[in-house]
C-alpha cells in the first residue's frame, strides 16, 4: 500500500512550558501531518518527553494553542486526548506490571467497552459478547507483533524488549489515529530494534496510523522519520526532512556533533 | 487422569474466557461446591456447622470485600470492620422499621448503605494513596464504631448499643437452625463470589488493577481514575456490608458495635496479605486458614508434641505463629497461599517429567 501523507492533523503553536523555575518548553511551534512518521530528537533534558506529554494532556502548558483536527484547545486531560484517538508509550515503560501480557492490551480497549459494572457483574450476554468481541481484535494485534506465546504471561516476568513491545501493543489496541512514542528503541539489542523498526513501520503503513516519535538513535530516526524537529534546552532549533536536518550547521553544533 | 492441559485445545476464546479454563479445575471446584451444599450441612455437627464453617464463609465474604478494595484495585483501607458494621446496622433498621420488608431485601439495604458509606469515605482516595489512605480510613475505622455506640437510635435504645438479630424468614421458611443458617450463608456468598470473579475477569477488574498498578498509564489509556476508585469503594463496601449483615444474623446473632473494631479490620487484612493480594481464592484460603489456624493448634497441643511446649509459650503460640506468618508471606510470597497454591499446580502439570 502506498504511503498518503494528508493534511496538518496536529498543529502546536508557541506553547511554553515550565516547571516552577524550569523551562522545559519554550515557544515550540511546529505541525504533524496525517500519515506521516514525525521525529523528535535533542541532547537529554531538550524536553522532547515533556512534549508528548502536552501533545496527551498529562502536561498543560503555560501558553500556546495546540489544534487537533481542527479544534483548538488550550488543556486537555488524558482522558480527552485518549477519546479523541491519541495513544502513546512511556519512556519508562509504564505496563500493568502484575496482569498478564492478554489483560494489559486489553485495557487499551476500554474506551471501546460499553457494558457497565452491573452487567460485568453478571458475564452474561452482551457483556460476555463484548469481551469476547474485544478479545478477537486484541488477538490480532498479538499476532500482528508476534507476541502470541507470552500472552498469558505477566509482564513484569518478560524481557525489557518485550514489556516495549507489549506496550506498543496496548497503545494499539485503542486503534489510535495519533500514536506517541517515547523512546521505543531505547535499552534494545540490535535485532530487537530492527523488530521494532518493522513494527512501526508497519503500523504506519498498513494501518495508516500517524506517528511522532522520540529517539536517540540517529540511524534509526534517519531511517524511517519523514520530517525531524530537533529540540535543545528546551528551543527548537532544526526542523524538516533528515537529510536537511542532518546538514544545519546549527544541529550538528548542539547536538550531532557533541559526540553523538 | 493426569492433570495437565494439553490435549485440551480450547476452540474458541469464550472457552479460553471461562473461569477455570482447565477441565480438571472444573471438576474439583464443582464437587468442592456440591460437598458444600449437598454434604457438609448433613455430615457436620452442630458446632463445626456454627463456629467453623458459618464464620469462615462469612470472613471470606469480608475478605472478598476487602480484596477488591485492597488486592485489586490497590487502596489499601483499614476500615473493613466499621463497613461491616454499617452492614449490621443497616440490616437491622431496615428490617426493624419497614413493617414485612423481606430479609433478603434488608439485607441488600444494608450492603447498599455501606456502598454509600464506603464512597463517602472512599472521596479521600482521590487525593491521598497509601498509608495516608489508610490513615482516613482508619478515621471511618473509629467514627463510625463510635457514632453506633454514641446514638442509641441506630440500636433501637438497647443498652450499649447491642443488636439482637430477628428471625430470619424467607418465603415463610425459616432458618433458625444452624444447618439452614449455614445454607443461607452459603449460598449467598457463593453467588457473590461468582461475581466477584466476573467483575475480575472483566474490564471493570481489569481496570482496577490497572490504577492499582500504575495510575498516570491508566489514565492515560482514559481508564477515569475518580469513577474507577469510587466504583472500588461501592462494590468492596457493599461486599463487606453483606459480610456485616450475615456476621450478625446467621453467625452471632447479638452484636455489639466495638465487636466490629479495629482488630476485625486487622483480621481480615491479615486473612488477604496470607490467602493472596488480588485472589477470589485467597480470600477463602486466607479466611478457613486464619480461623482453622487456632483450632488446629489446639489439637496438636493435645498430643504428645504439645506436652514439650512449655506453658508460657503455648498461650502466645498462636500470636507467634500468626507474627511468624504474616512477616513470610510479606517478605517472601505477597501472593499468599493462592500463589503457592499455583506453583504446586504448576509442578503437577509438568509431573511426572518435569524437564
Ligand atoms: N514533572 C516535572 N517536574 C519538574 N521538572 C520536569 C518535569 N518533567 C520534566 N522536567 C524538566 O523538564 C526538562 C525537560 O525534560 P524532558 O523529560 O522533557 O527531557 P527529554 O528531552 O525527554 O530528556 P531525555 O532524553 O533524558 O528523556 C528537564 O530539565 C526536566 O528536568
Ligand atoms: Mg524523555
Amino acid at each position: 500500500m502506498a504511503r498518503v501523507i494528508g493534511d496538518v492533523i496536529l498543529d502546536l503553536q508557541n506553547i511554553s512550558l515550565s516547571f516552577g523555575g524550569v523551562k522545559a518548553l519554550t515557544n515550540i511551534s511546529f505541525d504533524v501531518r496525517e500519515g506521516e512518521i514525525r521525529a523528535i530528537i535533542g541532547p537529554n533534558g531538550a524536553g522532547k518527553s515533556s512534549m508528548l506529554n502536552v501533545i496527551n494532556g498529562v502536561y498543560h502548558p503555560q501558553q500556546g494553542r495546540i489544534v487537533f483536527r481542527g479544534q483548538e484547545r488550550r488543556r486537555m486531560n488524558p482522558h480527552e486526548a485518549a477519546a479523541q484517538g491519541i495513544a502513546r508509550t512511556f519512556q519508562n515503560i509504564a505496563l500493568f506490571k502484575g496482569m498478564t501480557v492478554l489483560d494489559n492490551i486489553m485495557t487499551g480497549r476500554n474506551l471501546m467497552m460499553r457494558r457497565n459494572f452491573l452487567w460485568n457483574a453478571l458475564y452474561w450476554g452482551p457483556s460476555r459478547r463484548e469481551e469476547i468481541a474485544h478479545r478477537k481484535r486484541v488477538e490480532e494485534i498479538i499476532d500482528f507483533l508476534e507476541i502470541q506465546n507470552i500472552r498469558k504471561t505477566p509482564v513484569g516476568r518478560l524481557p525489557y524488549g518485550l514489556q516495549k513491545r507489549v506496550e506498543l501493543a496496548r497503545a494499539l489496541a485503542a486503534e489510535p489515529s495519533l500514536l506517541l512514542l517515547d523512546e521505543p528503541m531505547a535499552g534494545m539489542n540490535v535485532e530487537e530494534k530492527q523488530d521494532m523498526c518493522r513494527f512501526i513501520l508497519d503500523v504506519n503503513e498498513q494501518l495508516g496510523t500517524t506517528i511522532v516519535l522520540i529517539e536517540h538513535d540517529m540511524g534509526v530516526v534517519m531511517d524511517i522519520s519523514d520530517r525531524v524537529v530537533v529540540l535543545d534546552y528546551g528551543r527548537k532549533i532544526g526542523d524538516g526532512p533528515p537529510d536537511e536536518v542532518r546538514n544545519d550547521p546549527v544541529v550538528i553544533e548542539a547536538y550531532l556533533g557533541a559526540g553523538h | 487422569m493426569i492433570y495437565r492441559e494439553a490435549g485440551q485445545f480450547k476452540a474458541s476464546y469464550e472457552e479460553d474466557q471461562q473461569i477455570f479454563p482447565i477441565k480438571q479445575d472444573r471438576i474439583v471446584m464443582a464437587a468442592l461446591v456440591a460437598a458444600a451444599f449437598f454434604v457438609a450441612p448433613f455430615v457436620a455437627s452442630e458446632y463445626w456447622l456454627q463456629a467453623v464453617l458459618t464464620p469462615v464463609l462469612v470472613f471470606a465474604l469480608a475478605a472478598l470485600g476487602l480484596n477488591i478494595l485492597t488486592g485489586y484495585a490497590g487502596q489499601l483501607s483499614l476500615g473493613t470492620g466499621a463497613f461491616m458494621a454499617v452492614g449490621a446496622y443497616a440490616t437491622y433498621n431496615f428490617l426493624l422499621r419497614l413493617d414485612g420488608l423481606p430479609f433478603l431485601v434488608g439485607l441488600v439495604l444494608g450492603g447498599l448503605s455501606a456502598a454509600a458509606v464506603g464512597v463517602v469515605f472512599g472521596l479521600p482516595s482521590l487525593r491521598i494513596k497509601g498509608f495516608y489512605l489508610a490513615m482516613a480510613t482508619l478515621a471511618a475505622q473509629f467514627f463510625i464504631v463510635w457514632a453506633l455506640a454514641k446514638f442509641p437510635w441506630f440500636s433501637n435504645y438497647s443498652s450499649s448499643g447491642i443488636i439482637t438479630a430477628q428471625r430470619i424468614e424467607i418465603f415463610g421458611f425459616a432458618f433458625d437452625t444452624p444447618a439452614r443458617k449455614y445454607l443461607l450463608t452459603l449460598a449467598i456468598v457463593s453467588l457473590l463470589a461468582l461475581v466477584a470473579k466476573n467483575l475480575a475477569r472483566t474490564n471493570t477488574g481489569r481496570s482496577w488493577m490497572a490504577v492499582r498498578d500504575m495510575d498516570v498509564a491508566a489514565e492515560v489509556i482514559g481508564i477515569p481514575l475518580m469513577k474507577t476508585k469510587l466504583l472500588a469503594f461501592a462494590v468492596s463496601s457493599f461486599y463487606c456490608g453483606i459480610a456485616g449483615g450475615l456476621y450478625a444474623y446467621t453467625y452471632l446473632g447479638t452484636v455489639e458495635p466495638d465487636g466490629f473494631g479495629l482488630d476485625l479490620s486487622f483480621k481480615i487484612l491479615f486473612m488477604i496479605i496470607i490467602g493472596g493480594m488480588g485472589s477470589v481464592l485467597g480470600a477463602f484460603l486466607g479466611a478457613a486458614f486464619i480461623l482453622l489456624l487456632p483450632v488446629g493448634l489446639n489439637v496438636l497441643m493435645h498430643t504428645s508434641v504439645g506436652a514439650l511446649v512449655p506453658a508460657t509459650l503455648a498461650s502466645n503460640l498462636e500470636l507467634i505463629v500468626f507474627g511468624v506468618l504474616i512477616i513470610f508471606f510479606l517478605i517472601v510470597e505477597p501472593h499468599g497461599l493462592t500463589r503457592l497454591w499455583q506453583i504446586g499446580k504448576e509442578k503437577l502439570r509438568l509431573w511426572p517429567f518435569p524437564h
